[in-house]
C-alpha cells in the first residue's frame, strides 16, 4: 500500500510573459493510474514536467506527500517519485542490464558500492517488464515495444512509489501501445504504484486510466471517472471536435467517436 | 520459465563482467602509458640502458646520460602525460555534459581561447611563469561563457553551442596568428607551440603548476562522474534521477576549462587530444565504470606517442601537434559526415 498523492495548488507555469498554467489545482489519487488528455499546446506535458519538478513553477506548489516537490533535495526526491520523459537517450553500445542498473543513481553516492539490494532491484525491474531475456543485448537491437519496456524497467529499479511518464506510447504501433499499458496496469495492481501519464489517444486513455484529467488553455477542465470526463461536451470544449460516446464492448469503458465533416450516413 | 533466483545470479556476473572488462581496459591503458613512459626516458637520439635511467631517477649523477634524462627527457615525458591527462579528460567531460563528441573543448574554441590569452601575454605584454596560466584559464573560463551565451535560445541546443563555438574558435586563431606574425624575431619552434602545441623545452619547474591543476579540476569532474553518467540519458533523465542539472553543468564547465586552459598555457593547444581522447576511450569500453579516466589515459597515451613519433620516428623533427592534428583532423571529418547523417553521441 502506497500513500503518495499529488496535491497541486494554484500552479502557474510559463516562460517570460506567456503562462502555459494558468492557478492549476488538481489532486492525483494515490495507487491508481491518473492519465492526463488535451490538445496539443494545452500545457498537459508542461503540468507533468512541473509535477516531476522538471520546471520550476512561477506560483503555487506540487505536493507530494504533503512535501513540496520543488523544496525537496532531488535525490531524495528520485527516490519516491519516478519520471520516464519523452525522449531518454541509450548512450551507445549500452547493454539492458546496465541500462535498466542506472535507474539505481539514486540510491547511491560517490563512493557507495553496489549492493545485493541494487541488483534484486535491477533483477526485479526486468522480470515485471519481461526484459530478463534481453538482459545481455545492446538497446540500439531492440524494436521500439522492446526498448521502451526497457525504458520502464530503468525507471522500475528506481524504486519509486510514484511514477511518472510522458506520452509513454507515442511512438508504438497499437499491439506494443496495449502491451505497454497492460504492463502499467499489472504494476499499478500488483505494487500499487502511483501512476501519472500523459497519453495522446483518448479511447486508450478512457480504456487504462483510472482517473482522468482533461486539460484546456492550461487549467483543469475536468476531472473524474473516464465516464465522468469523456462526454461529448468535455471533447467539444478541449478539443473542439464533435464526437459521438459509445461504451466499449469489453471494457465497458467509454469509448469516444470522432464525427468529422465527411463519410456520413445519409439518414431517413 | 526460468526461476528468480537464477535471473538474479545472470544479472549479478553481467555486472561482474561490466566491472571486469572495465579494469581490465583501466589496467592496460595505464600499462601503456607506463611502457611509453620508460621508453621515452630509454630511446632518445641515443639509447640510455634501463639501469641508468633508474639510477638518474634515483637522484644519482651518471655521466652521459644526467642531462639527456634528467633535464630533457624526464621533464618532456612527465609533461607530455600531464597535458594528455588534463586534455582528455577535459575534452571527454564536455563531450558527455554535451553528448556530443564535437562538443570538445578544441573545437568550440576553450583552447584556442586559452591560447590566445597566452599568447597575448608573452608577446604583447612580455609576461611569463604562472600568471600566464592564470590568465589563460580567465580567458578559457570567458570564452566557455560567451560561447555558451551567444548560443542561449530558451536554453542552450548542441549543435547552435558547437557552430558558435567554431566560429569563435576561428576569431581567435585569427588572432594567435596576427600575433606571431608582429613577432618575427621569434623562432619558428614557439610559434608552432601557439598554432598545434609542442612540448619542445618542457621544464620541472612547470610540470608542478600543471599537476596541481590535474589534481583541483581533475579531482571536481572525477567527483562527477556518476552525474556525468546520468546526463548520458539526456537532461531530463538525469533530472528525474536526482541530478542537479544546471549546478552539475557549473562544476564540469569549471573543471574542465580548468584543466583544458591550465595545460593549453604549458604546452599550447596540442591539436585534437581532448577531442580524439573521449570518442577512442569510449570505443574500448561500453560500461562498467565511467569513461573519465579512460579517456585521460588515452589523452596521455596520445601525447606521448605523437610526441615520440614527431621527434624520432619522422624524417624531420615536428611537434607533438603536428602529429595529433594529422590524426585527429580525418576523424573530425569522418564525425562532421556521421553526425549529419544520423544525429551521433558519444
Amino acid at each position: 500500500m502506497t500513500i503518495q498523492s499529488f496535491l497541486i495548488n494554484g500552479l502557474s507555469v510559463g516562460y517570460a510573459e506567456a503562462d502555459i498554467l494558468h492557478d492549476l489545482d488538481l489532486q492525483v489519487p494515490s495507487g491508481k493510474i491518473t492519465v492526463i488528455v488535451g490538445a496539443n499546446a494545452s500545457g498537459k506535458s508542461t503540468l507533468l514536467r512541473t509535477m516531476s519538478r522538471l520546471i520550476a513553477p512561477k506560483k503555487g506548489e506540487v505536493l507530494l506527500d504533503g512535501k513540496s516537490v520543488h523544496r525537496t533535495p532531488p535525490r531524495e526526491l528520485a527516490r519516491t517519485l519516478g519520471l520516464l520523459p519523452q525522449s531518454p537517450i541509450a548512450p551507445e553500445g549500452i547493454t539492458v542490464a546496465d541500462l535498466v542498473s542506472r535507474g539505481r543513481h539514486p540510491h547511491h553516492s560517490l563512493f557507495s558500492r553496489w549492493t545485493r539490494g541494487d541488483d534484486e532491484a535491477v533483477d526485479a525491474a526486468l522480470n515485471a517488464t519481461r526484459t530478463t531475456e534481453l538482459a545481455d543485448r545492446p538497446i540500439e537491437e531492440l524494436s521500439g515495444g522492446q526498448r521502451q519496456r526497457v525504458w520502464i524497467a530503468m525507471v522500475l529499479a528506481q524504486q519509486t512509489d510514484v511514477l511518472l511518464l510522458d506520452e509513454p506510447t507515442t511512438f508504438l504501433d497499437v499491439s506494443h501501445q496495449v502491451e505497454l499499458l497492460d504492463l502499467l496496469v499489472d504494476l499499478n495492481q500488483a505494487r500499487g504504484t502511483t501512476i501519472v501519464m500523459v497519453l495522446h489517444d483518448l479511447n486508450m486513455a478512457a480504456r487504462y486510466g483510472d482517473y482522468l484529467v482533461a486539460i484546456a488553455n492550461g487549467r483543469v477542465h475536468a476531472a473524474g471517472t473516464p465516464e465522468a470526463v469523456l462526454t461529448q461536451d468535455t471533447v467539444r470544449q478541449v478539443f473542439g471536435l464533435e464526437s459521438s460516446i459509445i461504451s466499449d464492448p469489453t471494457s465497458g469503458r467509454p469509448m469516444m467517436l470522432p464525427i468529422g465533416r465527411h463519410r456520413m450516413q445519409s439518414k431517413d | 520459465m526460468t526461476m528468480p533466483s537464477s535471473t538474479l545470479d545472470h544479472i549479478v556476473s553481467g555486472r561482474r563482467l561490466r566491472t571486469r572488462r572495465y579494469r581490465m581496459v583501466l589496467g592496460l591503458l595505464a600499462a601503456v602509458v607506463a611502457a611509453f613512459f620508460v621508453l621515452a626516458l630509454m630511446v632518445g637520439q641515443s639509447v640510455t640502458p634501463a639501469g641508468d635511467v633508474l639510477r638518474v631517477l634515483m637522484g644519482e649523477n651518471v655521466p652521459g646520460a644526467s642531462f639527456a634524462v634528467g633535464q630533457l627527457r624526464l621533464p618532456r615525458a612527465l609533461m607530455c602525460i600531464l597535458a594528455g591527462l588534463s586534455f582528455g579528460l577535459g575534452g571527454v567531460a564536455f563531450q558527455i555534459m554535451l553528448r556530443n563528441p564535437l562538443a570538445s573543448p578544441d573545437i568550440i574554441g576553450i583552447t584556442s581561447g586559452a591560447s590566445a590569452a597566452a599568447v597575448f601575454c608573452i608577446v604583447v605584454l612580455s609576461l611569463s611563469g604562472p600568471i600566464v596560466s592564470i590568465v589563460a584559464v580567465i580567458a578559457g573560463m570567458g570564452v566557455a561563457l560567451a560561447v555558451y551565451g551567444l548560443s542561449f535560445r530558451n536554453g542552450v541546443a548542441g549543435t547552435r553551442l558547437i557552430l558558435v563555438g567554431i566560429g569563435v574558435s576561428a576569431m581567435l586563431e585569427s588572432f594567435v596568428a596576427y600575433i606571431l606574425s608582429q613577432a618575427p624575431s621569434w623562432s619558428l619552434q614557439e610559434t608552432m607551440r601557439w598554432l598545434t602545441g609542442s612540448v619542445n623545452g618542457a621544464q620541472m619547474a612547470q610540470a608542478l603548476p600543471l599537476l596541481l591543476a590535474l589534481v583541483v579540476f581533475g579531482g571536481l569532474l572525477l567527483s562527477r562522474w556518476r552525474d556525468l553518467e546520468a546526463l548520458r540519458m539526456g537532461d531530463d533523465m538525469a533530472a528525474a534521477l536526482g541530478v542537479r542539472v544546471a549546478v552539475t553543468r557549473v562544476l564540469v564547465i569549471v573543471g574542465a576549462v580548468g584543466l583544458i586552459a591550465s595545460a593549453t598555457a604549458i604546452t599550447g593547444p596540442i591539436a585534437f587530444v581532448a577531442f580524439l581522447s573521449g570518442p577512442i576511450a569510449a570505443r574500448m569500453v561500453k560500461s562498467g565504470g565511467s569513461l573519465l579516466v579512460l579517456a585521460a589515459l588515452v589523452g596521455a597515451i596520445l601525447v606521448l606517442v605523437g610526441d615520440y613519433v614527431g621527434q624520432f620516428v619522422l624524417p624531420s623533427r615536428y611537434p607533438v601537434g603536428v602529429v595529433t592534428g594529422a590524426l585527429g583532423a580525418p576523424y573530425l571529418i569522418y564525425l562532421i559526415v556521421r553526425v549529419n547523417r544520423a544525429g551521433g553521441s558519444l
